[in-house]
């Protein structure tokens, strides 16, 4: 009866995925699985079907189901401790990652978990962390039943060592209050200073001496809160006797102030304090716009985010929960099917299938013997296995590898900006100007020499160009944030603008990572072979196993007899009246191994070769024409962990001048990448796994791919959506763009500098004129630099 | 003249409230997450609609 439904394409009630050939039927709706029916059921018996209207399909796929008892850990004291945010008698507060939160329906139902627990007290999610935090009463419930609940309702907490060691980043909001009371300020002292630029009634007069002394006292927060922004980075930069770009703008604040002061104290004039809040106000605005954050995305990951918190020992013939640090040597790790090994160990006990791809970029799983050692970082797959621990956690070769001091060198990286460098050529003119036009008003006029020279100051000071850099980096942020290329921060524009040297990592970078296409060679294979290779197949849990079943499309439901699986070799079984034989090519063919560096899998029926399956990479679509425009402006190189069998295909790809490396550990991508930087190469290197994490850091940018969202991706300065990969070429193009646009932003300020020079040599500057220039500026400034970032988006084809 | 000052006085006041008001709601989280509110409000208060169905068997086709 399923075969009514094939035709019809079914989409899951609950997670809105296809529910091919099988779907189940319950309540008139329809589910691809277990999982996703059960979790319906639950939100229909206690009335929160709520939950479908709000968005379309909203559930999470259940295919995958999460093991019981995965959340025992959560009954260990030192775990909670470490998870607990407040706790009372009554009440604990606990906040929780879920990952899998992405629409209204998601929230709607988190924030109702007390319906589905009554001893849940309240749930508050923040969606842009991902995060939700809840209170429960732990006199009733646990925060392992917690949990599973959440678990049970497909939003699964992602718990990691991190958790335990890390206090989470509080957001800096002192820019934003510095912005507010810059603005306040800003507002009031311009409105106080309308009255004298309108021009005043003669009787009024005295009123003016309001207005100025509250003008002064509203600058006072402006200059010794707002401006502190700029003190700090200047005084910094002064300390390694480099000149900066805040640090004109500092002396011009001062200069600003100071003859504010005299000016209004003297009773000769009303200052500029207007002028001076104003740019003060708008820098902070452009440094707000520039330390665009991502929340949901995390660019300092280490390999504490990918390990679990706590692991499963066996002491004593029990099973116990164990946290990370407290890992002994000597111990027995009991590992579940899809875990993390935490540490360097030495299988004991059960079948290990060991998928490394993660630290040493090989993407098929190893299969481990019993006595033989598995290293951390590996992922189990299949079923559990008992691990003696002989190197502690800290130990561990990939811990010991993320805490070498090359990891962690990022100095390099501080280069200075080219905005510094032409601020301090300006700041020279500037102050040539001033010397010359002091020059002259000392022979001419020794009294206008004062105003002449703080005047000049005062006008040219670099804020035109603070304001160019600053709004161009933002809008170029938000642009490539846009089409899901997150920039760490606003130095990378100028980096990645650098680069003339491209370094791919191969798997899961430039491959998807796991092996979806076949092709098979030899003796076509008749349906009934076909079906007598399902059957065989089906037997084994192998990754290649479970591909064949799936690409040869039919199902196997004849009699087998004397099923045999030789680990590492593969599986035979008399299958009716034949034997099949499927695995190395030294198992099918008896005889030994010629070198193939393909992954290959020999198929033999009575002990004859039949054909072999060659397991071929997905890459990446988009991934030629990417290569093809790559190829032509920078050098190519490619470093895979894996075997060399796509040599020639990477070759053709990108182009006969590139470096294919393979087999290539962490610390080999590090050097290499050490290497051309040794030989003045800017390097840019783009991987996913922590076996790349070396190189990446070490790389001038290092650009993380996602394969979504709730992916982890290890520290780097880019993170990029892998469905976007083949849009790099613009996405550089878009960086470099960057740098013409300040530069033509910068042109057109200085046009209104040169008009305030004009006046201010002449030492004639009125504050009026200043009032108009400063705004005028900064407008045409804003107009510029987010007109020409859209045109080039646009011309680039970004969004 | 004195009205003008008065009027300065309270108009600054004014401005020194929104001043106040903004950085109260900075520090207080409301620009923690700008996603959720927005959305959070439009949910209706909790109204169960329970879907009572006759407990089917469940046919599943496997």
């Amino acid at each position: 009866m399923a075969t009514e439904h094939t035709s019809i394409q079914t989409t899951c009630f609950h997670c809105g995925e296809d529910c091919g050939n099988h779907p189940i039927e319950a309540y008139d709706k329809h589910f691809c699985c277990e999982g996703c029916k059960s979790v319906y059921e639950i939100l229909n018996n206690t009335g929160m079907c709520d939950y479908y209207t709000i968005s379309q399909n909203p559930g999470n796929s259940q295919k995958i189901k999460v093991r019981e008892n995965k959340f025992a850990f959560l009954d260990d004291e030192s775990v909670q401790k470490a998870l607990t945010v407040f706790k009372d008698n009554n009440q604990t507060h606990v906040t929780f990652y879920l990952p899998h939160m992405h629409c209204s329906s998601c929230l709607w139902l988190i924030e109702n978990l007390h319906r589905l627990n009554k001893n849940i007290i309240s749930s508050k999610v923040n969606f842009s962390r991902k995060e939700a935090d809840i209170v429960f009463n732990h006199n009733h419930t646990s925060m392992r039943k917690v949990a599973e609940l959440l678990t049970s309702i497909g939003y699964e907490p992602y718990i990691s060592l991190q958790n335990l060691n890390q206090l989470k980043p509080r957001i800096n909001y002192s820019k934003i209050y510095k912005l507010g009371v810059a603005g306040f300020c800003f507002a009031n002292i311009m409105m106080l200073s309308f009255p004298e630029y309108l021009g005043i009634d003669d009787k009024d007069y005295n009123l003016t001496y309001w207005f100025r002394y509250l003008s002064l006292l509203l600058s006072l927060p402006v200059v010794f809160y707002s401006a502190t922004e700029f003190y700090n980075s200047a005084f910094k930069s002064l300390k390694h006797k480099y000149l900066n770009i805040d640090t004109p703008i500092v002396l011009a604040i001062w200069v600003t102030f100071i003859r504010s002061i005299i000016e209004i104290v003297t009773n000769t004039g009303s200052g500029y304090l207007d002028s001076m809040s104003g740019i003060v106000f708008f820098m902070l605005v452009g440094r707000i716009l520039q330390d665009k954050t991502y929340e949901q995305l995390n660019f300092d990951r280490d390999y504490t985010a990918y390990f679990p918190i706590a692991v499963s020992r066996i002491k004593n013939n029990k099973e116990e929960t164990v946290t990370l640090p407290n890992i002994q040597l000597n111990d027995t790790l009991l590992i579940h099917h899809s875990e993390l090994i935490p540490a360097d160990g030495i299988l004991t006990k059960g079948k290990a299938l060991i998928d490394y791809s993660f630290v040493t970029g090989e993407s098929m799983p190893v299969e481990i013997q019993m006595g033989e050692m598995i290293y951390a970082g590996g992922k189990q797959l299949g079923s559990n296995i008992e691990l003696l621990v002989i190197k502690e956690v800290a130990q561990s070769y990939l811990t010991k590898l993320w805490n070498r001091s090359a990891f962690k060198k990022k100095e390099h990286k501080n280069e200075h900006s080219f905005v510094d460098a032409l601020s301090r050529y300006f700041t020279y003119i500037v102050f040539a100007i001033a010397t010359i036009a002091a020059a002259y008003w000392q022979f001419h006029n020794p009294e206008k020499l004062w105003q002449a020279v703080t005047a000049v100051l005062i006008v040219a000071c670099p804020c035109a160009l603070l304001l160019s850099n600053t709004f161009t980096n933002g809008a170029i942020i938000r642009r490539l944030g846009r089409n899901n290329f997150y920039l760490r921060n606003a130095n990378t524009i100028e980096t990645i603008a650098k680069v003339n040297y491209i370094v791919f990592d191969k798997t899961g970078t430039l491959t998807t990572g796991r092996y979806d296409q076949i092709e098979y060679d030899g003796i076509p294979l008749s349906q009934t072979l076909k079906e007598k290779l399902a059957t065989l197949t089906a037997q084994s849990t192998h990754p290649l196993s479970k591909s064949i079943v799936q690409w040869l499309q039919v199902s196997g439901n004849r009699k087998i007899d004397g099923y045999k699986e030789i680990p590492g070799k593969g599986i035979e079984g008399m299958v009716e009246d034949e034997w099949l034989t499927i695995g190395t090519q030294e198992f099918v063919l008896k005889r030994k191994e010629v070198i193939d560096n393909t992954s290959t899998v020999y198929l033999g029926v009575e002990g004859k070769l039949v054909g072999k399956f060659i397991f071929k990479n997905a890459y990446r679509p988009g991934l030629r024409g990417l290569a093809k425009q790559l190829q032509k402006k920078y050098p190519l190189a490619v470093l895979s962990g894996d075997n060399a069998g796509e040599k020639n295909f990477l070759q053709s790809l990108l182009g006969f001048h590139s470096v294919t490396l393979f087999h290539q550990k962490p610390n080999d991508k590090l050097q290499f990448i050490e290497q051309l930087q040794n030989k003045g190469y800017t390097v840019m290197m783009i991987g996913d796994g922590l076996n790349d994490a070396g190189a990446l850091q070490q790389a001038n940018v290092g650009i993380a791919v996602s394969e979504n969202s709730n992916n982890f991706t290890p520290a780097s300065d880019v993170i990029i959506d892998a469905t976007q990969l083949h849009r790099l070429p613009a996405f550089i193009q878009l960086a470099k763009a960057n740098k013409k646009i300040i530069f033509i932003a910068f042109a057109v300020s200085i046009l209104y500098n040169i008009i305030g020079l004009y006046f201010a040599v002449q030492g004639v500057l009125s504050p009026l004129i200043a009032a108009v220039l400063m705004p005028a500026s900064t407008i045409s400034i804003v107009f510029i630099t987010y007109g020409l970032s859209n045109l080039y988006a646009k011309q680039l084809k970004l969004q | 003249m004195s009205v003008i000052i008065v009027l300065l006085i309270a108009s600054i006041s004014v401005a020194a409230i929104f001043l106040f008001a903004f950085l109260w709601s900075v520090k207080n989280g409301q620009y923690k997450d700008e996603i959720s509110p927005p959305v959070r409000i439009l949910f209706d208060d909790a109204t169960p609609t329970v879907q009572q169905q006759p407990t089917e068997e469940k046919n599943t086709n496997e």
